[in-house]
């Protein structure tokens, strides 16, 4: 009987465990992980926090059918890999053998390093004990502060605003998520904030926080600002937990670097998730994305290959479907424009890939609150933003992940004028019917 | 005016004998809001997770979980009666 360890119990531990068990029905899997609620959904907590769902419904799977999964589950902290022993040793002494070992160990919020910074009232969101921690903070708050860039920190905004807490937003720059998003789209996003009641600042920058017997009570700005505060949320990038594989000299970068059967560069020890940095073959580069669809199949390919199935993962272009307050938002391939000053990595529901900013042509149509951006490559279309009305984020998905070649509306698209929706429509449209005939 | 009427709860019939809800996998991050939201507790996630469409014949096609979903993952698609009774006899 073959012993699997997995650390972690997020998405891409949970789908490497069913791709184990469907390959080897008599192994032995233990999931370790340090998170006491197990497996829900992360992305759902923005949901919760906005009253969208109820905590129960954050749990894809009941009790029952995990205990169906038979897999061990061990609630405790992974201290150190030893590879020569192949053992993980826990917090709470002793350890664990492994035949193969899974890193699945995500990425969390990374902190930034201004005074007060532990006071409490101090938050992020990167998990179910954040998310109640804030809003048992909402029900006597009266003012938050938001600092960084990304949707983890848009969705602070709205998740406080929807508590009823008066928000602040602090942005370093002039314009909301500027490494992705260009600035019309910043400026749509920003006008239904400032709508909502939010307050938005730019040019503005934490300094510190204060406090008074322990508590949070007024954030500083660099300008020498001082704005009272019950709350300050904090999400200017993640960082990925990779402690455990530099202490055991893995080779790592900013994630654990892995080859495409996502093997670390220790034969029987995988990583996948946001805690993987995988070649994507578009940039020839390394890339981290912390994105949900990648690490449930990276978690799968790691699975597979771990039980002895050989099987590549391929890094698709990064896609991600989100709302920006209130907009349905499609983000795909290469829309990007370099670094953003908020973040001083990629955060929550990101990929590096987006920020890439291609050699290519950029096409745009507006249609009042709807935004459409195309990023034009020599025969193919790079990447998309889709804001508003979502009918073309599905043929767009599929055209870029596709590399579907557009030479024959190539001139279309580029040519000035607003038909560019209509052309894309009717592409699609044809190429369905070639397709379906 | 009414012929609009009409016209609309003829789709709506349509939709409703001969439509599934349909989810597109790559796009759900399992928030569970379709859940959530379904009127007759239909685990709609679950369907997304798995990559499958609503053959739940319980299905009102209200389109309620397509409305809620924050991410555009589902959608109704045409089948033909004859798979919608199908569907039916098998659950
Ligand atoms: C607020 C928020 C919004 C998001 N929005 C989106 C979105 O819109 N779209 C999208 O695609 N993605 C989104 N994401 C990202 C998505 O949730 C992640 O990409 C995904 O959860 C990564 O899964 P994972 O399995 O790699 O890691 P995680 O789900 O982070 O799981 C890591 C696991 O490792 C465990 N662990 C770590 N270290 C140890 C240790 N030493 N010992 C024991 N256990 C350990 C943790 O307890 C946890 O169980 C969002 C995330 C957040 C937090």
């Amino acid at each position: 009987m073959r012993h699997y360890v997995i650390i972690g119990a997020g998405v891409a531990a949970l789908s490497a465990a069913q791709a184990i068990r469907q390959q080897d029905n008599l192994a032995e899997i233990l999931m370790v992980s340090d998170d006491p609620f197990g497996y829900y959904s992360r992305p759902g907590l923005a949901y919760y926090l906005n009253g969208e769902v109820t905590e129960e419904y954050l749990f894809p799977f009941s009790e029952k059918e995990i205990q169906q999964l038979n897999f061990f589950r061990i609630q405790d902290r992974v201290t150190q890999i030893l590879p020569d022993k192949r053992r993980v040793l826990l917090s709470s002494g002793g350890g664990l053998g492994y035949d193969a070992l899974l890193l699945a160990t995500g990425a969390a919020a990374a902190i930034p390093p201004v005074q007060g910074i532990e006071l409490q009232g101090v938050v992020k969101l990167d998990n179910l004990y954040d998310a109640r921690q804030i809003l048992s903070l909402s029900r006597k708050a009266r003012r938050a502060v938001v600092v960084g860039g990304g949707i983890t920190a848009l969705e602070l905004v709205e998740g406080l605003c929807a508590q009823g807490v008066e928000t602040h937003f602090f942005l370093r720059g002039d314009h909301y998520w500027s490494s992705v998003l260009d600035e019309i789209e910043s400026r749509l996003v920003e006008t239904r904030l400032i709508e909502e009641g939010v307050q938005i600042h730019t040019h503005t920058e934490l300094s510190e926080a204060l406090g008074k017997h322990g508590s949070l009570e007024a954030v500083r700005t660099t300008r020498g600002e001082l704005i009272q505060a019950d709350i300050l949320a904090v999400a200017i990038g993640i960082q990925p937990r990779k402690e455990l594989a530099d202490g055991c000299g893995l080779k790592t970068d900013r994630g654990i670097l892995v080859n495409e059967r996502m093997q670390t560069s220790c034969e029987e020890i995988f990583a996948a998730g946001d805690v993987a940095q995988v070649y994507d073959p578009a940039s020839g580069k390394w890339i981290l994305d912390s994105l949900w669809g990648p690490a449930r199949e990276q978690g799968r390919h790691a699975g597979m290959n771990m039980a002895g199935l050989p099987a590549l993962y391929t890094k698709p272009p990064a896609f991600n479907v989100t709302r920006l307050s209130g907009l349905a938002a499609t983000i795909i391939g290469a829309v990007g424009r370099g670094r953003s000053e908020d973040e001083v990595d990629i955060a929550h529901g990101e990929s590096q890939a987006w920020r890439d900013n291609p050699d290519a042509i950029v096409a745009r149509a507006e249609y009042h609150v709807n935004h459409l951006r195309v990023i034009i490559g020599k025969d193919t279309l790079l990447g998309a933003v889709v804001m508003g009305d979502q009918t073309l984020s599905h043929p767009l998905q599929y055209l870029i992940l596709n590399h579907v070649d557009i030479t024959p509306i190539r001139d279309e698209l580029i040519a000035p004028g607003d038909r560019l929706g209509a052309i894309l429509q009717n592409f699609w449209l044809n190429l369905a019917t070639t397709h379906a005939a | 005016m009414l012929r609009r009427f009409f016209k609309q709860e003829t789709i709506k019939r349509q939709v409703l004998g001969t439509s599934y809800v349909v989810p597109d996998s790559s796009r759900c991050i399992q928030c569970g809001i379709c859940s959530f939201n379904c009127p007759i507790d239909i685990d709609v996630r679950r369907h997304a997770w798995v990559g499958e469409p609503v053959k739940d014949s319980r299905c009102l096609t209200c389109g309620e979980c397509i409305a809620r979903c924050p991410r555009a993952v589902l959608r109704f698609q045409q089948t033909s009666l004859f798979d919608a009774q199908q569907a039916a006899k098998e659950e």
